[in-house]
């Protein structure tokens, strides 16, 4: 177990890269520190899969190191690292027990029979898998066969990081939240650093102490699931996170005070900085009420998604959500909205620009 | 009650028919042959099991049975393994990866018949390259039309020629299906090469290696054209494989009967091999 410490790296797939949309990452510069639960959130294309695969040592990065405790391990492969990772489809060595299987990593590490049993075994009753152990690994069910790869991750017990990408994409819906469940409970009980990577902000804001939010090649927000919430450093976070996602307005600043359709907004607090550029509101479905006067607005889709009710507006041609409980407007009426104050942000160029209030 | 509806048979018939026609009606008429004794005229005597007693107890069939297993073991020995590594060492993506593979479609594309000549021509001791080089350069006495040895080594090395390329290519294509997830997990785990070969590319390469020896197995087995053009089964009966012997019986001789008791004899010990080696091999994968 150990901490590790990325620092100035940056990773092209070109040989030459010129530009900064060549590099797949761009000046990564993080710690995840020992026995931490993270989570690597990002869309398809952003490179958390790469730069996973340059912590396990599978690739090796254009720029910049990779300490482990300290030490540098940007050139070590990856048996050298002592890192453990589960793919995304389960790789099980079809010929073998499911025994051998969990066996495998350690006996090429040439440890003794004895050890090799006794680790098995307990890492075969975590899993709950102890039935299995006879069976040839190739007739198992997808999410038997996914257990048996997270097992030959867990079954070292001195590996310093477990990294998992995207390991339940081929694992049936009922079973996804069993594993996951599974998941949370292995890292407390080994308490090694695990790194899992998603797309799905569910199993990101479920499993992880701690959410990397990652968009093409860059950390947008380190933070835990309540914080990327509820004060999302971006406007990719907070459209990315939340379900619907944040409503970002274009809005017009004039002597601190934020227009937006015409209408002046109350923001949580002042402005950082000078604010040259793209200035945004951006506000959760969650804070937006409707009411007798406000913002007027025009109903254009509701939707009833259980429990509570998601109503789409239109002021001056922008979409803005509102989730409310309670009797829902139909489509077409006319309505007052209300932005919570202290949940009013505004982004400069995409960025948080707000502080709240008597912080500053 | 469930309505029957018979027209089914109407889209069976087209392939019965065909499969009567260039399999089944022939083969009865093997079947006819070899119970029956004919001198001619369409005149038949019946003579029930004799010629297959006969063809099971000949020392001539026991001797071209014997050479025909040596030739199937020895090149399957040589064309498996050696497909293997081929597949092995060819490049996985890039520019040479269609280089490679047309370079090993290659002599498959070579009419059978025209195998045979090329390798008469290019060993025989005078002028062939090969024959010539052997023979006048490094000393050593090479004919195959002399030398037992000599015709046998021949015979291999151009079936080895001439099909390994199957072996490759089979070979090949099941080593590209392997994601990319299985060789990084099993650098993770620590791996050695030799590991990976027997727990990951074997196995995934099993399917794949089961056609291409039942493949290879069963042309070799029936082989005829390309011996019989390079050595015509001598010098001798040194290189007289099963199937350059029945033409012999067949035509040659124009002993109809017993060469037909030994087509059916011959066609049996192919399909039971085949099937013995096909089942030993899926019977994992059933359960």
């Amino acid at each position: 177990m150990a901490k590790i410490t990325l620092s100035k790296l940056r990773h092209s797939y070109y040989p030459n890269p010129s530009q900064p949309s060549d590099y797949a990452l761009k000046e990564i510069d993080l710690d995840w520190n020992d026995g931490g639960a993270y989570a690597l959130l990002g869309p398809s294309g952003c490179g958390k899969s790469t730069l996973l695969n340059i912590i396990s040592g599978l690739l090796v990065p254009s720029e910049g190191k990779i300490l482990f405790d300290g030490q540098d391990v940007t050139e070590l492969t990856p048996d050298k690292r002592n890192i453990a990772q589960v793919f995304q489809f389960p790789v099980i060595y079809d010929t073998m027990t499911v025994y051998d299987n969990l066996a495998f990593p350690l006996r090429n590490r040439g440890r003794d029979e004895e050890i090799v049993r006794e680790r098995v075994m307990a890492i075969a009753e975590m899993l709950e898998v102890t039935d299995m152990l006879d069976h040839k690994a190739a007739g198992l069910s997808p999410d038997n066969k996914q257990k048996i790869s997270m097992g030959r991750g867990l079954v070292r017990e001195d590996v310093n990081v477990v990294m998992f990408d995207e390991p339940l994409t081929v694992i049936d819906p009922h079973l996804k939240w069993k594993l996951r469940s599974k998941l949370k409970e292995l890292h407390q009980r080994v308490k090694a650093t695990m790194i899992y990577v998603t797309h799905d902000q569910t199993e990101a804001l479920t499993f992880a102490d701690q959410v990397v939010v990652m968009q093409l090649g860059e950390i947008v927000q380190i933070g835990t699931p309540v914080e990327l919430f509820e004060r999302p450093a971006h406007t990719f976070v907070g459209h990315f996170i939340g379900s619907p996602g944040m409503n970002v307005m274009p809005c017009d600043l004039s002597g601190g005070q934020a227009l937006f359709a015409g209408h002046p907004v109350a923001l949580e607090g002042p402005v950082r900085g000078n604010a040259n550029g793209t200035t945004e509101i951006g506000i959760r479905p969650e804070f937006v009420s409707l009411a007798e006067s406000g913002l007027p607005a025009t109903v254009t889709k509701v939707s009833d998604v259980g429990r509570h009710i998601v109503v789409e507006c239109s002021v001056d041609g922008h979409k803005v959500s509102a989730v409310i409980e309670g009797d829902a407007p139909s489509k077409g009426d006319a309505v007052h909205l209300n932005f919570r104050q202290d949940q009013t942000r505004l982004y400069v160029d995409g960025w948080l620009a707000t502080e709240p209030e008597g912080t500053s | 009650m469930k309505t029957e509806n018979q027209k089914a048979w109407f889209f069976v018939l087209p392939v019965l028919l065909l499969v009567a026609f260039n399999a089944l009606i022939p083969m009865m008429t093997v079947v006819n042959y070899s119970v029956q004794e004919t001198f001619g005229d369409n005149v038949f005597f019946w003579e029930g099991l004799n010629w297959f007693q006969q063809i099971l107890r000949s020392e001539r069939f026991h001797a071209a049975l014997g050479r025909q297993f040596m030739f199937t073991g020895l090149i399957l020995i040589i064309e498996i393994p050696l497909g293997i590594a081929i597949a092995l060492s060819m490049p996985r993506k890039g520019f040479w990866v269609p280089v490679c593979l047309v370079l090993m479609a290659l002599p498959m594309l070579i009419p059978w018949n025209v195998v045979g000549a090329m390798w008469n021509i290019f060993t025989l001791p005078d002028i062939g390259l090969l024959g010539y080089f052997l023979n006048h350069v490094l000393g050593i006495s090479y004919d195959m039309t002399q030398d037992p040895v000599a015709a046998w080594i021949t015979i291999v090395t151009m079936d080895v020629w001439h099909w390994t390329s199957l072996v490759v290519l089979l070979s090949y294509a099941g080593l590209v299906s392997i994601p990319d997830a299985y060789y990084q997990a099993a650098k993770i785990d620590g791996a050695s090469n030799w590991s990976v070969f027997r727990f990951i590319q074997l196995p995934k390469m099993k399917t794949v290696l089961t056609i291409a020896i039942l493949l290879r197995f069963m042309d070799s087995f029936n082989i005829y054209t390309e011996p019989f053009v390079l050595t015509g089964g001598g010098p001798g009966n040194s290189t007289t494989l099963l199937s350059i012997d029945l033409v012999k019986i067949a035509l040659g001789q124009f002993d109809l009967g017993p060469a037909a008791a030994m087509s059916l004899i011959y066609f049996a010990i192919t399909l039971l091999v085949s099937w013995l080696f096909y089942t030993l091999m899926t019977k994992d994968d059933l359960n």
